[in-house]
C-alpha cells in the first residue's frame, strides 16, 4: 500500500497547519455582526478602541475649581469657545492641579478667527472684532490688552 | 361533557403549550433569534452632520483631534482636516488645506504647498467657504472590503476601526478610500483614520472636534434615534453627501454644500 504514503504526508501537513494556526490566530478572531465582508476581525479590538485615553475633559470639568473664570467666560461673547481650545487638553489636570496647563497666548491663536476674509458664504465674514493684525500693535500678544474671557471693548 | 372544570383545564393547557412553543420556535429558527439579539446591540448608528456655512476655518477641530487621538502634531497627517474653497470669476476653483488647517486659516493667500502661495483679489471672488472633512463612516466601506488580513472592520454601530496589532501596513485601505481619509500613522506604521472618537462617543462624550468647534459646525448623532437632533436635521433639511456615485453610502451629511466640493 505504498501509494497511500503521499496521502499520509498530505494529511500530516494539513494537521500541522491547523495546529500552528490555532496558536497564531488570536482568540476572538472571526466573522462578526456585519458579515465576512465588513466584520472579519478580532472582536476584542473594539474594547481596545473604547478604552483609548480621553484627553479633552470639557468645560464642565473646569467649573468646580475655576468657578469665577467659568462664570465670567460663560456670560461673554466668547462663551461658545471651550476652555481647552486655548488652555490645551486638561488630561489629568483635574486630579493633579500642580501640573499647570500651557496657555496659548499667541497672536496666531486669536487670528484663527479674527483674521478678516471676504468670504460671504462662510460664517467667517460675520465674526466681529476684526483688526488689521499686521499693523495693530504688532509684536504684542492680544491678551496684553484684550481679556479673552470677556472680550467687550467697553470693559477693557 | 362541558363542565367548568374541563373548560378551565383546556384554557390552562393551551396557554401553557403556547408559552413553551413560542420560545421553542425561536430556538428552531436561530436566524430570527440571532437577528433579535443583534438588533438590540444595533440600536445605535453614528452619523455626522456638518454645516459648511457655520465653519469659519479656525481649525480648532483639527488641533483638538490631533491632541485627543495622539496623532503626531508636527507630522503632515490628520484624521480630520478643513478645506478652503475660493471660486473666482474666471471659473477656477482654488482649494487648499495647509497643514490640514491645524493652525487655522490666517492668510488670505491660497497655499497648495506645491507652488508659491497665490494671492486672489477680493473683487475676483465669486464665492468662498470652508469645508471640514473627516471619515464618512460609510455603510459600505471600501477600505474595509480590501483589507487582506481582517485588520480593519466595521463595528455594529457603524464605525470603521483599524486593529493596530493586526495591520500589516500594506496600504490597500489607504488607496481604496475615495475620500482620502486614511493615512499611515508615523509612529505605529499602520493605517490610521478618524474613529468619530470611538472612545468618547461610547462613554457618552462628544468627539473632540465636535466639542472644540465654537460655531456648532460639527454635530454627531444616532441615526437610529428618530428624535436625535442630527437625525431630524438630516431627515428634514436639504443635505448632501460626498461622492454619492461611488455607492459607499457615506454617513457624514453636509448642509449648505456646493457642487465644486469633491
Amino acid at each position: 500500500m505504498h501509494f497511500l504514503k503521499p496521502v499520509w504526508v498530505f494529511l500530516g501537513v494539513v494537521a500541522l497547519v491547523l495546529v500552528v494556526r490555532s496558536f497564531i490566530v488570536p482568540k476572538g478572531f472571526g466573522i462578526h455582526e456585519k458579515g465576512y465582508m465588513y466584520s472579519w476581525h478580532n472582536i476584542h479590538n473594539i474594547d481596545w478602541w473604547k478604552n483609548f485615553k480621553v484627553n479633552y475633559q470639557g468645560k464642565e470639568s473646569c467649573k468646580d475649581c475655576h468657578e469665577d473664570e467659568y462664570t465670567k467666560h460663560a456670560a461673554s461673547k466668547h462663551m461658545n469657545i471651550e476652555c481647552e481650545d486655548c488652555h490645551g487638553p486638561s488630561m489629568e489636570h483635574p486630579d493633579d492641579p500642580n501640573g499647570k496647563l500651557p496657555i496659548d497666548k499667541s497672536r496666531a491663536l486669536c487670528s484663527r478667527c479674527h483674521t478678516k476674509f471676504p468670504y460671504l458664504q462662510s460664517g467667517r465674514s460675520k465674526i466681529k472684532g476684526y483688526a488689521d493684525l499686521a499693523n495693530h500693535e504688532p509684536g504684542d500678544a492680544c491678551v496684553k490688552c484684550h481679556n479673552p474671557h470677556n472680550p467687550n471693548l467697553e470693559d477693557m | 361533557m362541558v363542565t367548568r372544570r374541563n373548560v378551565l383545564a383546556k384554557i390552562f393547557k393551551s396557554a401553557a403549550s403556547l408559552a413553551v412553543a413560542l420560545p421553542l420556535a425561536q430556538v428552531l429558527n436561530p436566524k430570527k433569534a440571532h437577528a433579535q439579539t443583534v438588533e438590540k446591540s444595533k440600536s445605535v448608528r453614528w452619523g455626522f452632520l456638518i454645516d459648511t456655512e457655520k465653519c469659519v476655518g479656525c481649525g480648532m477641530c483639527v488641533k483638538a483631534c490631533k491632541l485627543e487621538n495622539e496623532v503626531p502634531f508636527e507630522a503632515n497627517v490628520s484624521r480630520t482636516w478643513v478645506e478652503r474653497y475660493v471660486l473666482t470669476k474666471d471659473g477656477v476653483v482654488h482649494a487648499d488645506s495647509p497643514k490640514a488647517a491645524r493652525d487655522g486659516f490666517t492668510d488670505a493667500k491660497i497655499d497648495q504647498g506645491e507652488m508659491p502661495p497665490l494671492t486672489i483679489k477680493d473683487d475676483d471672488i465669486n464665492k468662498a467657504f470652508f469645508v471640514p472633512k473627516l471619515c464618512n463612516q460609510c455603510e459600505n466601506p471600501p477600505c474595509v472590503q480590501v483589507c487582506p488580513v481582517g485588520a480593519t472592520y466595521q463595528t455594529p454601530d457603524g464605525i470603521a476601526l483599524v486593529d493596530r496589532s493586526w495591520c500589516i501596513g500594506c496600504g490597500y485601505c489607504i488607496m481604496a478610500c475615495p475620500y482620502g481619509a486614511r493615512f499611515f500613522h508615523p509612529k505605529y506604521h499602520v493605517a490610521d483614520k478618524c474613529t468619530f472618537c470611538y472612545h468618547r462617543i461610547s462613554k457618552g462624550l462628544k468627539p473632540a472636534c465636535v466639542m472644540a468647534c465654537p460655531f456648532g459646525a460639527r454635530q454627531i448623532g444616532n441615526l437610529k434615534d428618530p428624535n436625535d437632533p442630527v437625525t431630524i436635521a438630516i431627515n428634514t433639511e436639504r443635505v448632501t453627501v460626498l461622492k454619492e456615485e461611488f455607492g459607499t453610502k457615506p454617513q457624514a451629511y453636509y448642509l449648505h454644500m456646493s457642487k465644486e466640493v469633491k
